[in-house]
């Protein structure tokens, strides 16, 4: 397992990154916690002449308040991210995401852009941060432009970052006093999901008022169950309410088939999953 | 003279492992640590195809690639790289394809070596192999172990079969018994007749350290380290293979990160490193990768089982006929064939069945080739019983532990010869069953199971029974003569007493992580009476263990430490006329207790260590006395070793999902005297959770083309602490007969007997469903289908593909990532 040789470049600001990155253009890749890139580099799935390692620009790392969003930076790890209180309060749907993700080395090591970035639709973090409408802060040469996260994953592990651009942080809206829960399903505990559902919850009094719903792995991109939110509104959160809700939520999802399961069986999970995740971040 | 305390007994001591500091903590002699002077490295070129003849291997660019010394392919080694040796011929017309290291003209399976590079460094080697251009022509692929079996596409076209070898045991024929098919015939008309087609799934051994070799041609010996469970067999088939003396050639394994059966092979990676390093008068090094691990060291299991259990009406059990076939890969590998006979003497079980047929067909297919892994046929011969006999219980609508103890061997019954013409020298399996059911609280676990089936609980309870026995102590030398093995199966063992009062004690078992160190000190200090400290176990190097048959088959112990139980016993005789002397009493006045010669009725009395050092000074010996203590003895197994137990597994199946949960797991072994207490519940518990693995988690899964699908840890699920819950581990303890310390093995018996207990819960909780078997690994999707398609699905098979999480299709400039 070693890679083909490469040379190294650690930047220590963003415009230094963005320097680098014009001039290597498609023959650089830019690790950010490499928990998906060196396994790719390893295994010679890709050979890049040049990695740049945003690890060492500061400003790309913590988590703070602006206004009605919080500001997620790119390099945060996820362990940070998962201990963070501001995040915890606004943004709980992302707390129980991160608890669950992967193994507690690779929270250490992986970021929060580096996953979103690297948009492996098994990835826990896309179906969270779609479900919480968050904005994408892309950053190039001519300054920032945001994506709203329904425009940021395009496709199978391809997003609306540029070829000369590089996400430099996530805004999440605040969803304070949301209930939130990420239920995930795996065979064994250190497994991408087989099917995952991110639900989080604005409930008045046993009714709920509003309902956000991520689906991780049924399709090319995260989803949304538009269609299981609009069933919900006004709801009781009871179980017999929020099974019927839910008995559409794999509508328009096209998930993969593998050994852990096929489509029919994930799309089948996927009404399971969400039943249980809404129920759970109801509270009921 | 003071009165000496009698000291506390080692043997029985849960002491904490000697070895466990370096192993843990790295920092130790692995064999990929090993550097010398001038060290080359090798990178192995593989075929992508399953099958493939090999047109044309253009190696000029890899050879310009900087620092490659070399090249090379298998027309230029040719006859020089010997052909991968075969240890057991199941049957004397056995069909075994020749076995070069590296391929010559045809590639077998997708993994198999077809050119080698050798560089100054392993990045270098690993650059240049990527320049080897090679050109294949894709041959039909024998892929189906079903579809092989009837010759539809060859996986050697040559040889005109995929059928090696037909190996057949028949109780009327041997005289152990009745004529099964008798017995069936007779259940169809006035009793029951259970038949049943079962998978066993192929596996990976998946140890730790990954294979590496390094071999040193540079001195008057050739010397091999390697990552092996079998330094002693692979020096010697190392000399006869390439025809170097013996004596030429040191092999050492030195601490070695596990292996599971998986590393009891010689590889064709060491017999290309020996081949070049001698060429080049270098040493060379080979480490594999991780992914080279999981493609191209041999896989474990792989057989269709058709079984037929006749009984009559009461459920005692008439005949049990057993029809295998197994997938041997693309090659007869060194045990071969010989791992599912290893299980034709298991089928039976604890049981005493009138009648019994076993046959097993090995088959060629264009895939890894399989061998030994954990418990090696015993586990497919206990999935199979108990599957069955749980079937039996099913269809008579009794208890499953009932309808075995109507069939098992009683304990006033032994020794008890077998219908598959084994002795077994003791057991209580009344004891074991009656103990596991009360940790189990299996009758409080029944009623809950019926409250949930009542109340159509999402969430049902099932509850998995395997009363399993295995033979372990491979092996009495004459029974594998008359199976046709190439070796014996005794071990050797040196007892050295040091100056100091110091013990070395030389194995000729090879151990891999068991904790030999440990258990093999505690059995010298007992027998020696010498603190435990004090004693230095020394394995795994031809020239310092010249003599042993290695670590397998649950031996070490029951063999290896009988050999060292006599050759202590001999130290002590020869130290007893020295004592004598020296005491000046008659040799027969002595009386060797707690480590001290005492003189009877007198407080005289000298220590071992005194003695040896007496003997090392050689000042005042007596007459025609050698100066030296030290022993060797040589012990071959009069019997095999039948350790057994009770396992009692509830499984919880959430009927939306098809997700299963272990709600508890008890295990109640019965493994005779037990040296070490809490190495032997590492084994059990280890044990068990690579059966569960088995039953629920781990297969090696080809596509339609060949390609191995699970070839990572992301899709071969090997499960960690978190997917497993605290097991409740008891004994009972019938000693063993056959050996001095009344030990059996352990090393397997948690494997061999958590499977079936596992699947038995799975369909227990679902049966109700019209459901009788869920297909191994027991996945969600396939219980969830087997819930849902009902009248005895079995949940069939998954979609042969792996999830493309490393798929490199992102944005050039956006790779990195950290999703999991």
């Amino acid at each position: 397992m070693i890679p083909a040789q490469f040379d190294y470049l650690a930047p220590t600001t963003v415009e230094d990154a963005l320097v680098a990155l014009a001039e290597h253009g498609d023959d650089a890749k830019i690790i950010a916690g490499g928990q998906s890139l060196l396994p790719v580099l390893r295994m010679r799935l890709n050979a890049p002449e040049f990695v740049i390692d945003l690890g060492r620009i500061e400003s790309l790392r913590g988590v703070t308040e602006d206004g009605d969003a919080l500001v997620i930076g790119a390099m945060t790890t996820h362990s940070d991210v998962g201990t963070n209180p501001l995040v915890a309060e606004h943004a709980a749907l992302i707390t129980k995401a991160v608890e669950h993700l992967a193994d507690a080395q690779v929270r250490h090591r992986g970021t929060f852009g580096g996953a979103l970035a690297h948009a492996d639709p098994a990835g826990d973090l896309g179906a969270p941060v779609l479900a919480l409408d968050a904005e994408f802060v892309i950053t190039g040469s001519g300054g920032e432009r945001r994506v709203s996260a329904a425009d940021f994953f395009e496709d199978f592990m391809t997003t609306a970052i540029g070829d000369d651009e590089i996400l430099t942080s996530v805004r999440i809206p605040k969803h304070t006093g949301w209930g939130a829960h990420y239920e995930k399903f795996v065979r064994v505990a250190h497994q991408w999901p087989i099917v995952a559902v991110a639900a989080t919850v604005r409930a008045e009094g046993g009714t709920i008022a509003e309902a956000r719903i991520g689906l991780t792995n049924m399709g090319s991109t995260p989803l949304r169950a538009t269609t299981v939110e609009q069933a919900l509104v006004g709801q009781p959160a009871t179980d017999e309410a929020v099974r019927r809700a839910a008995e559409s939520a794999a509508e328009g999802t096209n998930p993969p088939s593998d050994l852990n399961g096929d489509a029919d069986y994930r799309r089948h999970l996927a009404t399971v999953l969400t039943r249980r995740a809404v129920l759970a971040a109801a509270g009921a | 003279m003071t009165v000496t305390e009698e000291p506390q007994m080692e043997i029985g001591r849960d002491r904490r492992r000697k070895e466990d500091q370096r192993l843990i903590t790295g920092r130790t002699r692995w064999t990929d640590n090993i550097t010398l002077p001038g060290m080359l490295h090798l990178a192995m070129v593989r075929s992508p195809f399953a099958h493939a003849k090999i047109v044309n291997i253009d190696t000029e660019e890899a050879k310009k690639a900087p620092n490659v010394v070399t090249v090379v392919t298998g027309k230029d080694l040719g006859e020089e790289q010997g052909s991968l040796p075969n240890a057991w011929p199941i049957t004397p017309d056995q069909v075994t394809p020749p076995h070069p290291p590296v391929a010559i003209d045809r590639a077998t399976f997708a993994g198999e070596i077809v050119a080698v590079v050798v560089a100054r460094s392993a990045a270098e080697a690993r650059d240049a192999a990527e320049l080897v251009d090679v050109d294949y022509e894709e041959l039909p692929a024998a892929l189906d172990l079903k579809e092989s079996a009837e010759d539809k596409v060859l996986a050697h076209p040559d040889l005109g079969t995929n059928k090696s070898a037909l190996w057949v045991f028949d109780s009327a024929d041997a005289g152990t018994g009745g004529n099964v098919d008798e017995a069936i015939a007779k259940a169809r008309e006035d009793g029951i007749v259970i038949e049943r087609e079962y998978r066993q799934q192929r596996l990976i051994p998946a140890f730790m350290e990954p294979r590496s070799t390094v071999v040193d041609p540079t001195g008057e010996q050739i010397t091999m380290w390697s990552a092996t469970q079998i330094p002693h067999i692979l020096r010697f088939l190392l000399a006869a293979v390439l025809g170097v003396s013996e004596s030429k050639v040191r092999v050492i394994a030195p601490d070695v990160g596990g292996g599971f059966g998986g590393k009891l092979q010689t590889t064709p990676e060491e017999f290309i490193t020996m081949v070049l390093a001698r060429r080049l008068g270098k040493p060379v090094k080979f480490t594999e990768t991780r992914s080279e691990s999981m493609m191209a060291a041999h896989h474990g299991r792989d057989q269709w089982q058709k079984l037929t259990l006749s009984a009559e009406k009461d459920g005692t059990v008439t005949g049990f006929k057993v029809e295998l076939l197994a997938d041997l890969g693309s090659h007869v590998s060194l045990v071969g064939g010989g791992v599912p006979v290893l299980g034709a003497f298991m089928f039976n079980a604890i049981y005493k069945f009138p009648a019994y047929h076993f046959q097993v067909q090995t088959v060629l297919t264009n895939k890894a080739w399989t061998d030994a892994y954990r418990g090696a046929g015993r586990p497919e011969a206990t999935f199979g019983i108990e599957r069955m006999m749980t079937e039996l219980a099913a269809g008579l609508g009794v208890d499953p532990l009932e309808i075995r103890e109507k069939n098992w061997i009683k304990h006033e019954e032994f020794p008890f010869t077998t219908v598959a013409g084994l002795e077994y020298d003791s057991g209580n399996y009344e004891a074991a069953t009656a103990l596991a059911k009360e940790h189990f609280g299996y009758d409080e676990l029944r009623a809950e199971q019926q409250r949930r089936r009542e109340a159509k609980d999402p969430v049902q309870l099932g509850i998995g029974v395997s009363t399993f026995t295995e033979m372990c102590g491979l092996a009495p030398s004459r029974v594998l003569g008359s199976l046709d093995y190439g070796a014996g199966g005794w071990e050797h063992a040196t007892v050295r007493m040091l100056a100091t009062g110091k013990v070395e004690v030389i194995t000729g078992a090879s151990a891999h992580g068991q904790g030999h160190e440990t258990a093999f000190s505690q059995i010298v200090a007992d027998r020696l009476g010498v603190p435990f400290e004090d004693v230095e176990v020394l394995h795994g190097d031809t020239q310092v263990a010249p003599k042993g048959l290695d670590t397998y088959g649950s031996r070490s112990l029951v063999v290896g430490g009988e050999a060292l139980v006599r050759a202590a016993d001999k130290v002590i005789e020869k130290a007893r006329p020295i004592a004598a002397h020296l005491l000046e009493a008659s040799a027969d006045d002595l009386e060797f207790k707690a480590g001290r010669f005492g003189v009877r009725g007198t407080d005289q009395g000298m220590a071992m260590a005194e003695v040896a050092l007496a003997t090392f000074a050689a000042h005042n010996l007596p007459d025609g006395v050698e100066p030296s203590l030290d022993c060797d003895a040589t012990y071959d197994p009069v019997n095999f070793n039948y350790p057994h137990g009770t396992h009692l597994c509830a499984m919880e199946v959430d009927t939306e999902t098809g997700a299963v949960k272990m709600r508890k797991y008890t295990c109640v072994d019965d493994i005779g005297n037990v040296i070490n207490p809490l190495i032997v519940a590492g084994q059990v518990h280890g044990g068990l959770v690579q059966g569960i693995a088995q039953a629920l988690w781990e297969e090696a899964v080809y596509d339609d083309s060949g390609t191995l699908v699970s070839a990572s840890f992301v899709d071969y699920l090997v499960p960690t602490a978190a997917d497993t819950i605290s097991f409740d581990v008891d004994h009972t303890t019938t000693p063993s007969l056959t050996n001095t310390l009344g030990t059996k093995g352990v090393g397997e018996a948690g494997t061999i007997a958590s499977t079936p207990a596992v699947v038995n819960a799975v369909v227990d909780a679902i049966r109700q469903f019209g459901v009788n078997d869920v297909r191994m690994p027991c996945t969600p999707e396939r219980v969830w289908k087997a819930i849902n398609d009902g009248g005895g699905g079995d949940g069939g098979a998954t979609t042969e593909a792996a999830a493309p999480h490393f798929d490199d299709s992102g944005d050039t400039a956006i790779a990195d990532g950290a999703p999991e």
